[in-house]
């Protein structure tokens, strides 16, 4: 066979599909007419698929505008009606249902968030940047591949069956061990939210420990070092801002964690600390930002504002939970920006 | 002060007496496999020390595995075996007992890449006393003075003395290669291991890390594995011809260039192959 006929039966359709109206061959006239509707249908179809996926691209945006939206319409009335930035934030009374004396003041739920958090990291950041350097540094590649499984196992776990271990497990083990009055304390969310971390902390620390060069570990190695002086003179330095993005995505990890923290918090509104020795109290029951919203939200009605545009006090309990969800939102927000905004750094750096 | 440029100009005491071989690089029998692959086969050699020695051969020949072997580098990676012995300053460096960080302390590598670590000049060349030093055992007037020493050793201590806290990974890749070699010297090494370590300069750069290198003949044993034929004749006093994982000849480079004992080494260097 020539190399002119063997490439004729290929070139044909190639010539088809690429001239629109052109010559066909005589055994394909009886699908021609077909052709139009055909074609029609294919870029309808291809249209929709096309503005399908876009819409998906576009929704995430949609949806955290438009949950922003609404916490802040929820929450508007609340700081329009003589607002106390100040009481709100540096008041510990959070009294939103007293009949006598209502009062909105969210320090004592800011110390409940900030004792579990830092509880938590006290917790997370040794054990997930250990982790982290276990798996990209010391351990072979099916260890390495199966402890990652298993870290993304961790991560699975719902936070509700957490807060169960929290209540059950964790709760009598603490007041064995230390004496405590209750269980349900800061301590006991601290842990709990911490191990909870651990997963985030380890993937992004590990990411950014294999991003460090060989080179450098090499250069150390050659003058000497042995492996864990590698680690701590070399790697943590060189890998120090996706270390910190680690520890940052972790703590915003801790600050949003709602279900688990409810459950092993007490849910008491308290300040963990006094003047004091040993001034902070990691075995008194807190209440968290999250977990009031969670808790109480079900609770709170939700009023009409009267005909003259004013709202009830009754009506300011259910819109102040989402002035909380707003300063939540606004933390969150912070935290995330930060770690990423330290990411795209080590990026830019390379 | 008079003392410490006396010892930096002259040879070291311990490599005067050295004029026997057996103070150098001795291979007998060597052989190196990754997993199934064996990459050296049988390489006995003897580097002779206070003495630049260059490794050349076509790439894949097994100079940068031979190299890596006199500090035990290869054994970063997984499934690396060795047969035969490796003396070097008298002592087999692949006995059991052998301490790594002391063998790598007195044989220092210089890399392809210039490597230095993320940190200041100043911590770069400092970085091997403090590994091996402990802590707090240099003052730091102490350190400073081991800084300059080494900074001025290889010619980079009037261009960085006024910022030696700035990133070392700023510099320009000449003064970033003779700091790979700077940061090796306040441990005094005995040998000084370099892999290609001109390959990612340019030829001005080239030519001022060769005349360092020309500099510290006899203060240090000095093996080069280079892929620049002339490279090798300018620095090298010893040669060494390796191919397909054998040592083909091994002599003195003004011998071996202009007339080679064997024939593949003869072709090499005429350029019909590698």
């Amino acid at each position: 066979m020539k190399p002119e006929e063997a490439m004729r039966p290929d070139s044909q359709p190639a010539q088809d599909a690429s001239g629109p109206g052109g010559a066909a061959p005589p055994g394909r006239r009886r699908t021609a007419g077909r052709g139009p509707i055909r074609r029609l249908f294919h870029s309808l179809s291809e249209r929709t698929i096309v503005s399908l996926i876009y819409l998906c691209g576009i929704s995430a945006i949609v949806f955290v505008f438009s949950i922003f939206y609404f916490i802040f319409r929820e929450g508007a009335p609340f700081l329009r009606d003589g607002f106390d930035f100040q009481k709100f934030f540096f008041s510990i009374n959070w009294m939103p249902t007293s009949e006598v004396e209502r009062s909105y003041g969210i320090l004592a739920l800011i110390f409940g968030t900030g004792a579990v958090t830092l509880l938590a990291m006290v917790v997370a950041v040794p054990f997930g940047l250990g982790t982290a350097v276990f798996i990209a540094e010391f351990c072979g590649r099916r260890t390495r591949e199966a402890l990652k499984i298993l870290i993304e196992l961790l991560a699975a776990i719902p936070s509700v069956a957490w807060g169960f271990i929290g209540m059950v497990v964790m709760g009598p083990l603490i007041v064995r061990v230390t004496g405590a009055d209750v269980g349900a304390n800061a301590l006991n969310a601290g842990i709990i939210v911490g191990l909870m971390s651990v997963p985030i902390i380890v993937s992004i620390a590990e990411d950014a420990i294999r991003a460090v060069p060989d080179d450098y570990r090499a250069a150390a190695e050659a003058l000497g070092a042995t492996r864990w002086q590698v680690v701590y003179k070399v790697i943590f330095p060189a890998a120090k801002s996706g270390l910190l993005a680690a520890v940052l995505l972790g703590v915003g990890r801790a600050v949003g964690e709602t279900m688990a923290v409810l459950m092993a918090t007490g849910n008491a509104v308290n300040i963990p600390a006094d003047g004091r020795f040993p001034f902070f109290h990691a075995l008194d029951s807190v209440s968290t930002l999250t977990a009031t919203i969670a808790s109480e939200l079900g609770e709170a009605p939700r009023i009409g504002a009267l005909p003259d545009g004013s709202y009830p006090p009754a009506a300011h309990h259910y819109q102040s939970l989402f002035v909380i969800g707003i300063a939540l939102f606004v933390i969150t927000f912070a935290v995330n920006l930060t770690a990423d905004l330290v990411v795209k750094g080590i990026r830019k750096q390379r | 002060m008079t003392t410490s440029t006396a010892s930096s100009a002259e040879p070291r005491p311990g490599l005067a007496a050295a004029a026997s071989a057996d103070r150098g690089i001795l291979t007998r029998d060597f052989s190196l496999w990754y997993g199934g692959f064996q990459a050296l086969i049988g390489v006995s050699a003897s580097i002779r020390p206070g003495r630049i020695t260059a490794l050349i051969g076509p790439s894949g020949c097994g100079k940068t595995t031979l190299l890596r072997s006199f500090n035990r580098m290869n054994e970063r990676f997984p499934g690396v075996r060795t047969s035969g012995q490796i003396t070097i300053m008298g002592q087999n460096i692949l006995a059991p007992e052998v301490s790594l960080i002391e063998l790598r302390k007195s044989v220092g590598m210089v890399f392809q890449r210039p490597n230095p670590l993320p940190l200041s000049i100043y911590d770069n060349v400092v970085f091997g006393l403090r590994l091996h030093g402990g802590a707090g055992s240099l003052c730091r007037a102490e350190e400073k003075l081991a800084v300059e020493k080494a900074l001025r050793e290889v010619f980079l201590w009037d261009a960085v003395k006024d910022r030696l806290g700035a990133r070392a990974t700023e510099l320009q890749l000449e003064q970033q290669q003779k700091l790979c070699i700077a940061r090796l010297l306040p441990l005094r090494p005995e040998v000084l291991l370099m892999d290609e370590p001109c390959s990612a300069l340019d030829a001005e750069a080239t030519a001022a890390v060769e005349e360092l290198l020309d500099g510290m003949r006899r203060r240090y044993t000095i093996v080069i594995v280079t892929h620049n034929m002339a490279q090798a004749r300018r620095v090298s006093d010893d040669c060494i011809y390796m191919l397909s994982g054998r040592l083909v000849e091994h002599g003195p480079t003004a011998e071996l260039f202009i007339n080679p004992r064997d024939r593949r080494t003869e072709e090499y260097i005429e350029g019909r192959y590698g």
